[in-house]
């Protein structure tokens, strides 16, 4: 099927082009960034992750979003949901992707990852996280693939599918569980040692990736014949509501937690993250963007009139997605290190060369998503009216 | 079977190439998936040995800025720690590596200061560095066993092996860990090594690992007291073996009223302060 990425539009090429042109300017900042180190980031002994980090988190819950479309549609049979499915899992594929560069950039010596594997340990969660992530790259391509293949030809997926098609369910729960559990069980950092953190993660997860899926559904049908239908974004739009809902809840009872304690440590980083702390407020502005984002995305959301709109959905999911990506991308990370084990505050910004490295592995992202999605939809315009069999 | 001397030589040269010649050396184990036993190495006669190396504190004991000075300086002279300088000759908070520095009363035990207390003891200095904890949360996030615990209860680390994810810095409670930003063994814009008189006994690191305080395991092996330790005052900084009652850090943690950081954290750290000091043992 690979072949259907290779002839396309101008407009296609033009896209992959602008893209690579991306990814170069990322590479040439990395090249910087491997000979000089990480020293060419805004990072330092207080703050010792920043923006590469919490795009890996973000994206691993991008990736298991994939699960709220395969859930309905294998489990329950949801045959609102059969066109979509596939435009989830390659979604799933490009944001892992991602995860693994971005946890590439960020490696003091990447020449030495696979050190994880020669001396697999299994009280580090990074080690778990490593199987996970791969495993569920390899479900998703297989899945993806497999059942794409079969549309194709006009024939049910073959019967041993279905338990790799079920595994992927668990499995992407997992994923963001692993990462979760990377922060909330460390001593000491009072803001990630949180029992809800895996719940949130995946609250916002099941809201942050169906709230992309819809925006890129909604491209695909403007620049191609392929549309997964009016009903499956209205389906996607609710669950993105559902889950959004369920995030700011859980943001609500980590504020009630910090707050009526009482104890400072608990508070401290929320404190630094929405009123600024010790005269440091730089993240304060972006964290009410995303709060308000937030908020007003959700009631968008909860009114029916607003949410079959979907001029309307679409400004809602872009507004939901941005409170996402300022909230786990930077705040969940940044907030975690300030203050620091001294009680002293000590900020972080990424520079210029982080910034293009972050652009870069998002272009790759784009790209391996482009690639994809052409495939896909060139196999559904060809075959447009045929039954598909799952 | 009898073999000539270059049979020999032939067969012991590929097999040992091939692994085989350490499994016919001990035939007990095999070193290549369990590693050597410690019985197996010759120690030095003089090295020093504990069942828990530890340290007490006493800040009362050091009566000015050149004693604590002499304490940083032999640490860091030792271990090849870079000095990282801004144009105006402050610290370069950004890329700084630290071994041992001091921190007041407030930042290195926060939650423990009251408002009443006296402003003598909120800015008192005291000295920070690794505590080579019971249980240190660095070691078990590590994902390539690069930082490991010794049978003597030194936390340790292998900088071949670590991957640089820094890990052990978001981990540890006491913000002991250096990372190498840049090069330690470059040169500043005025063309200044990092590392002024280099320690030739002591191996530089390399950009893009994790390092820390090493209860100097290397001085520990040949019988040398920590440098930090041999350079402080009389009784400023104690070493010794906590398991051993006889032992002087053993007699003043009975003793008197001792101090650890954040030992609320279930760490189990090895260094205990004396607070406002007094004499001892």
């Amino acid at each position: 099927m690979l072949e259907k990425a290779l002839v396309g539009s101008k407009k296609y090429w033009a896209w992959l082009m602008f893209l690579a042109a991306l990814s170069t300017v990322g590479a040439y900042y990395y090249y910087q960034q491997f000979t000089y180190g990480l020293g060419l980031t805004g990072l330092h002994r207080d703050v010792t992750w920043g923006l590469y980090i919490g795009q890996f988190t973000f994206l691993v819950g991008v990736a298991a979003s994939a699960v709220m479309l395969v859930i309905p549609h294998y489990l329950h049979d949801y045959k609102t949901f059969t066109k979509v499915v596939i435009l989830g899992e390659f979604l799933a594929i490009s944001a892992v992707v991602m995860c693994i560069l971005f946890i590439m950039a960020d490696m003091g010596q990447p020449m030495r990852v696979v050190n994880i594997f020669l001396h697999p340990t299994p009280t580090a969660m990074v080690f778990w996280d490593t199987v996970v992530l791969n495993g569920y790259l390899f479900i998703n391509l297989l899945v993806g693939w497999v059942t794409l293949g079969s549309d194709r030809k006009g024939i049910a997926p073959p019967k041993w599918i279905k338990p790799w098609i079920y595994l992927s369910i668990p499995w992407a729960i997992s994923i963001h569980t692993v990462t979760a559990f990377l922060y909330a069980g460390i001593p000491g950092r009072h803001f990630w040692l949180s029992a809800i953190m895996a719940a949130r993660f995946l609250a916002s997860a099941f809201a942050g990736g169906p709230a992309l899926l819809i925006i890129l559904a909604l491209i695909v049908r403007k620049i191609s014949k392929f549309d997964v239908g009016k009903e499956a974004i209205q389906a996607v739009g609710r669950i993105v509501s559902y889950a959004m809902f369920a995030n700011v809840f859980f943001l609500g009872l980590e504020f009630f937690t910090a707050f009526y304690s009482g104890i400072p440590g608990h508070a401290q980083s929320f404190l630094y993250l929405y009123t600024g702390l010790e005269g440091h407020s730089e993240l304060v502005p972006l964290m009410w963007v995303s709060t308000v984002f937030a908020l007003v995305s959700l009631c968008m959301l909860w009114i029916p009139v607003i949410r079959k709109n979907e001029a309307l959905l679409v400004f809602a999911c872009i507004m939901l997605f941005i409170s996402l990506w300022i909230d786990k991308g930077f705040g969940l990370i940044i907030g975690g290190f300030v203050p620091n084990p001294f009680e002293e505050v000590h900020t972080y910004w990424p520079t210029m060369p982080e910034a293009m490295i972050t652009m870069g592995i998002w272009a790759i992202g784009f790209l391996v998503l482009s690639v994809l999605y052409k495939i896909a939809i060139t196999v559904r315009e060809e075959t447009a009216g045929v039954e598909i069999e799952h | 079977m009898s073999m000539d001397r270059r049979q020999f030589i032939k067969i012991a040269g590929i097999s040992s190439i091939l692994g085989f010649g350490a499994s016919v050396a001990s035939a007990t184990h095999n070193v290549w998936t369990q590693g050597l036993d410690p019985s197996e190495v010759n120690r030095n006669p003089e090295a020093l040995v504990a069942k828990r190396w530890a340290m007490v504190v006493d800040m009362s004991k050091f009566k000015n800025d050149e004693d604590v000075k002499k304490v940083v300086t032999a640490c860091h002279q030792t271990h090849n720690v870079p000095d990282y300088r801004n144009a105006d000759g402050s610290v370069n908070r950004k890329d700084e590596i630290k071994w041992i520095w001091q921190a007041s009363y407030e930042h290195a035990f926060p939650g423990q200061e009251n408002k009443y207390m006296s402003e003598h003891i909120k800015e008192m200095p005291f000295f920070v560095l690794c505590n080579h904890c019971d249980n240190p949360p660095c070691v078990r996030v590590c994902p390539t066993k690069a930082t490991f615990k010794l049978p003597d209860g030194i936390t340790m680390q292998d900088e071949h092996r670590c991957i640089g994810c820094r890990f052990c810095m978001a981990a540890c409670p006491y913000g002991a860990r250096s990372f190498n930003w840049r090069d330690p063994r470059g040169t500043n814009p005025n063309g200044e090594p990092f590392i002024k008189n280099m320690n030739k006994a002591y191996p530089t690191r390399t950009k893009g690992v994790v390092e820390k305080c090493t209860f100097c395991t290397e001085r520990l092996s040949v019988g040398k007291l920590p440098a930090c330790v041999e350079a402080a005052p009389k009784g400023g900084l104690l070493f010794g073996d906590m398991e051993d009652q006889n032992s002087e850090v053993r007699k003043i943690v009975t003793n008197q009223y001792t101090i650890r950081r954040k030992s609320d954290l279930g760490t189990g750290p090895a260094i205990y302060y004396i607070v406002g000091g007094s004499d001892h043992a």
